[in-house]
């Protein structure tokens, strides 16, 4: 299949988008000015951008703890997303989520998760409400390596199926289960083996080729909007960084050679190579999309810094959908 | 109004069988729910009226049923997903306790969850430790999370129906031994109010303040004691969360004596959260400490030998409220 110009430029415009982000949201940690904990996406790039480049905006994804790409590829606000990292009143969520429950429902974005596994039964409930109303849109379930050793994705996995659900199963396997390698925590190489014992098919792409995680996608979404059930992708990957912060070599897990050889398969320059050799792009037209977003990091940046803190009167708020009769104690007032 | 008798059961069907017809949004799904209708017949005759594609059949998986409600629940259905007993909740719970309770709030606010949870509890059918716990202190413990306990068919239909309705996540328990206790129940649909409880007897003498097969329990207990003239008020609090705690304090200032009942263990139970409240509300009304009538601190038994000292009954009840009188500093 040969994709247009557009959408080859769209991929790595979204590549370039997450790397930008996290590079930044890297920074700002290092110099203390991002509470909490930070999983960056630097590295998996291709996976987001791929997939999401393959949906529509009414379509669905859940997510994980390392969720910022995610986010970014379905079209997430560099302002709001900046702003939430800060823990500010302007952040997606109101600086009530942080970095792990980053979100944004109307793009479909269920939620950056902090548990393991735990969005993939979610995404399946989402992939039955999409069939239940009959508009033919689907979910994504991103998820680690990691996951599919938790009983939550067992079990989305084989009621997806059993339900024949519009379900695509995208695991990004970076071959680390935070600080463990995955040979250590599973006897099987591939993720996709899984997919069996579920009766889907499943299929391995390269995680760090941002056409090829594109173009399964495309022909799983393609299935499953036909009503052919759900798939599994399993997209070899790896975290240029620590499993959180800002580290990336001098790990006590992972050799720094083995970073460095990642390194060399850079989603995002490897693509740009491509686009270059064969005429898609020009030195100049990459030059300028970095450049551009680079001006919207900085805007971003600026927004988040510039944005009030949450007010505390707004502790209390949206722990109901109506406050009605909730206080402090948990009994009515 | 009609004077039309229906079972518990048969009233929580009846809510879910008219929300389903007024509201395409609703579905129901869970193990066993359709085709079977329920292993206690509670969406009995579902299936063949709405399909198969709203009264799903599911896999045994409790943590995928309960994703699965808030996956749809996210992005706009209505789902009522049934955790057949209430000990599976234990299975499901970091759906229920770090997804589905915390959501909205997570996401500042931007996320509608209005999802029923269905389930089953209580002891006195041999059915042992792992399917027949009381746990609605846990999930009571839990921000975002609704809790609901009828005691009697009409609280039943008119509760479920406001479950149902309701936008948040939303705990309905059903009592397994009340299931087949009658009542009237009007066919018209109507709604209970959640956080609203009812005065099922007023009296001056003592509160008992108890919810689902305990209410009944306490009313039987409550007859008892009045032979001796003792006149008990007793509280039907149908929401455990959010509690109607004015409702319990305006009682306890009329009776200045207190005594809460539930089938869940006494330590860290509902029980221990109203006293607490009470002595932070209307500690200047009591006569007598606030005592809790509730299970040993122990797994439910097997033995039919062993249950019935388990469970809390009308009679311990009793006992329970004149050793509240016996320590009143009011002589009576």
């Amino acid at each position: 299949m040969e994709l247009t110009r557009d959408v080859q430029m769209d991929l790595h415009r979204r590549m370039v988008r997450i790397r930008l982000f996290e590079e930044a949201a890297g920074r700002l940690a290092e110099a203390a000015k991002l509470p909490g904990f930070l999983h960056l996406y630097v590295g998996e790039e291709a996976v987001a951008a791929g997939v999401c480049t393959a949906l529509n905006d009414d379509d669905h994804i859940t997510s994980t703890h390392r969720g910022h790409g995610h986010l970014v590829a379905k079209g997430g606000d560099f302002n709001r997303m900046m702003a939430e990292l800060m823990g500010k009143a302007t952040g997606y969520c109101k600086g009530k989520g942080g970095s792990m429950h980053i979100s944004d429902l109307s793009l479909g974005m269920l939620g950056a998760n902090g548990i393991v596994g735990a969005g993939t039964p979610i995404a399946v409930g989402a992939a039955f409400a999409d069939k239940y109303r009959k508009r033919g849109q689907v979910a994504v379930a991103f998820f680690g390596d990691g996951a599919t050793n938790i009983g939550a994705f067992h079990e989305a996995a084989n009621m997806a199926c059993a339900l024949h659900l519009p379900i695509v199963f995208a695991c990004e396997n970076n071959e680390y289960g935070e600080f463990t390698r995955r040979d250590r925590t599973m006897a099987i190489t591939d993720i996709v083996d899984r997919a069996v014992g579920y009766g889907m098919p499943g299929v391995i792409v390269d995680g760090m080729d941002v056409v090829a995680v594109h173009e399964a996608t495309l022909e799983a979404v393609a299935r499953a909007r036909a009503g052919g059930g759900p798939s599994l992708i399993e997209a070899k990957t790896y975290r240029f960084y620590n499993h959180h912060g800002v580290q990336n070599l001098g790990l006590k897990y992972r050799t720094d050679d083995e970073v460095a050889v990642w390194k060399q398969r850079d989603p995002i320059f490897s693509f740009e190579e491509k686009l270059i050799d064969v005429g898609t792009a020009t030195a100049a037209d990459i030059e300028q999309v970095w450049s551009a977003l680079r001006d919207d990091i900085a805007t971003a940046i600026a927004f988040a810094e510039d944005s009030p803190l949450p007010e505390p009167d707004q502790l209390l708020v949206d722990v109901y959908t109506t406050k009605a009769s909730i206080g402090m104690n948990g009994g009515a007032s | 109004m009609t004077d039309r008798k229906l079972s518990y059961a048969g009233a929580f069907n009846e809510a879910v069988r008219q929300a389903m017809e007024a509201d395409g949004n609703v579905f129901a799904a869970g193990e066993d729910i359709g085709a079977f209708g329920g292993v206690f017949g509670t969406y009995a005759g579902l299936q063949a009226t709405f399909g198969v594609d709203r009264v799903v059949d599911t896999p045994i998986s409790e943590q995928a049923i309960v994703g699965l409600g808030i996956g749809a629940a996210v992005t706009g259905l209505r789902p009522i997903v049934d955790l057949m007993f209430m000990d599976f909740v234990c299975v499901a719970m970091d759906q229920i306790v770090n997804q589905a309770a915390k959501l909205k709030y997570m996401f500042g606010g931007s996320a509608t969850l209005p999802l029923t949870i269905t389930t089953a509890a209580g002891a006195g059918l041999s059915a042992a430790a792992q399917h027949s716990q009381s746990l609605e202190a846990l999930l009571c413990h839990i921000p975002g999370l609704k809790v609901v306990y009828p005691s009697n068919p009409y609280d039943m239909k008119g509760l479920m129906t406001a479950c149902i309705r309701e936008d948040n996540p939303t705990v309905m328990i059903k009592h397994k031994r009340l299931l087949g206790m009658n009542g009237i129940v009007p066919e018209e649909n109507y709604e209970i109010p959640l956080g609203t409880a009812h005065i099922a007897r007023s009296g001056k003498d003592v509160t008992i303040i108890a919810y689902g097969r305990m209410l009944n329990e306490s009313l039987t207990a409550a007859k008892t004691l009045a032979a001796d003239g003792i006149e008990c008020e007793v509280v039907d609090l149908r929401t455990l969360q959010p509690l109607d705690t004015a409702t319990i304090v305006a009682s306890v200032k009329q009776t200045n004596h207190v005594v809460v009942v539930h089938e869940a263990v006494r330590f860290g139970g509902l029980g221990a959260e109203i006293a607490a409240q009470i002595q932070e509300e209307a500690f200047d009304y009591l006569d007598a400490p606030v005592m809790r009538v509730a299970a040993p601190f122990s797994p439910v038994p097997f033995s039919p030998a062993l249950e019935q000292y388990y469970v809390p009954d009308a009679l311990s009840i009793a006992n329970g409220i004149r050793a509240v009188l016996e320590r009143s500093l009011v002589g009576r």
